[in-house]
């Protein structure tokens, strides 16, 4: 399929199938589609402090954030991966908006002393998640990777092939994030697969981060839905100095209410939920699925919504024009189990 | 992928058997391969009467939804029931035990033979 101008397999062998593999042994993504910026200069750290909701003065260098990119009014830009290095900051944005991200980045930041490069063509990204994911990447590295806490990450070589090795991923599995030269991505994705991993593809990639209950742009996040509403206030650092562009907005919606509230649901009736089906109660609209698919881990229908602030238990999904009950429960649906 | 040539098709890719005034629906092998792994199959009640043509449920697969339409026009005499507890079974087995309901009907209206259909999936591809 065609995924922001990129040609992707939604499946190789099929989603079941590979979601399980992610879930019990190691699955491998080429997730190259995703846009690298990078902030360099004197005024980096204060640049990217003003685009990003997260603090990130409190990162180490090798260590890496999960933040949102806001707009004045609160509304989401994008959300983002940062990465502290030592001599610059590296932001990682969905594909999809990589050019107005990087244009409301350099817009943004014009009056400091900090070059803003767009690195998306010079990086491919696999993504190998799963609980042997681990040991097989060890398999094919000299760097010691069980010194490396999750979201920290260490530059390296991962089959003689420089690379970032990030311990952070989309699935809610232990795993990596292999930043690489395009032109080694081939033969390293060869040998993550010869070592024993199965590819896995955008139809998965959505089934496990659903199930992790992680929010997709598009979907959960969008212009019209703040960070806060979306549920993830945990990136977002509302008294960190300086502000951040959208703060203002922001603290009036902790201070005065949301207009909605992101929840996980389980549909209670036959059927499952998509992507903008809406959701009632009696006859009164109360909100919209922003995600939904019949979990492979789970074996029930789940899904994602932005809801009314005031709904708490139940609601119905209007699933081809017929009323189906649905109840809100915790997040995330899946936890993988700690060793 | 040979079809079988004792069904008749719809361009919307469902199989249909005719036979006593019975007509019994499914959808292809190509229609389940584009799918994936099925999960859910919405299936109306026995009674229920469909125009040829008209959405009488849905096939459910992990990454998409399908509306199913009525080849041909009836009354539902059976649905399929084994597969709301294995809907995989229209994968594993779709002009067989992937079945999804039967109509009693009197109607052919305009449905395709094997080759027509065939012509339908090389038009596509």
């Amino acid at each position: 399929m065609d995924f922001a101008g990129w040609e992707m397999p939604v499946q190789y062998a099929g989603i079941k199938s590979e979601h399980d593999a992610v879930r019990t042994k190691a699955g491998l993504f080429d997730v190259s589609h995703m846009g690298e910026a990078v902030f360099r200069g004197p005024d980096a750290e204060a640049a990217v402090q003003r685009l990003v909701t997260r603090d990130v003065s409190r990162l180490a260098e090798g260590q890496a954030g999960y933040a949102a990119v806001c707009y004045e009014d609160g509304g989401t830009v994008d959300d983002v991966l940062v990465y502290k290095r030592p001599e610059d900051f590296l932001v990682v944005v969905n594909a999809s908006n990589r050019e107005k991200d990087l244009a409301h980045f350099r817009a943004y930041t014009a009056d400091l002393d900090v070059e803003v490069t767009d690195e998306s063509d010079d990086w491919a990204l696999l993504a190998l998640q799963g609980p042997e994911a681990v040991g097989l990447l060890q398999s094919l590295t000299e760097t010691d990777l069980s010194p490396i806490k999750y979201y920290r990450f260490v530059d390296g070589a991962v089959d003689g092939a420089r690379a970032i090795l990030s311990r952070t991923g989309y699935t809610g599995e232990d795993g990596f994030e292999l930043y690489v030269r395009p032109d080694d991505a081939p033969r390293i994705w060869r040998g993550l697969i010869e070592a024993g991993a199965t590819p896995v593809g955008l139809g998965a990639r959505d089934t496990l981060r659903l199930e992790a209950g992680m929010c997709l742009y598009g979907n959960e996040l969008d212009a019209q839905t703040s960070p806060l509403e979306a549920g993830i206030s945990f990136a977002v650092h509302l008294t960190k100095e300086p502000a951040f562009i959208g703060r203002e907005a922001l603290l009036r919606q902790d201070l005065e209410g949301f207009d909605k509230k992101l929840v996980g649901f389980e549909m209670e009736g036959r059927g499952i939920a998509r992507h903008g089906y809406t959701l009632t109660d009696g006859a009164r609209r109360v909100g919209v699925v922003t995600s939904g698919t019949q979990s492979p881990t789970l074996g029930r229908a789940i899904g994602l919504a932005l809801v009314e602030p005031e709904v708490e238990d139940r609601f119905d999904v209007q699933i081809r024009e017929k009323p189906v009950p649905a109840r809100i429960v915790a997040l995330p649906f899946y936890k993988r189990d700690k060793k | 992928m040979s079809l079988p040539e004792d069904l008749k098709y719809t361009k919307s890719h469902e199989w249909v058997r005719l036979e006593d005034g019975t007509a019994t629906v499914g959808i292809t092998e190509h229609a389940q391969d584009e799918l994936g792994d099925v999960v859910f199959v919405e299936l109306p009640e026995a009674g229920t009467t469909f125009e040829a043509g008209d959405s009488f449920g849905a096939v459910e697969s992990v990454k998409a939804v399908s509306d199913l339409y009525a080849p041909v026009g009836g009354e539902v005499v059976e649905v399929n029931e084994a597969l709301d507890d294995a809907p995989e079974k229209i994968n594993e087995d779709p002009y067989g035990e992937g079945w999804i309901l039967k109509l009693r009907t009197s109607g052919e209206a305009d449905l395709l033979s094997a080759a027509d259909y065939q012509k339908v999936l090389d038009e596509d591809s």
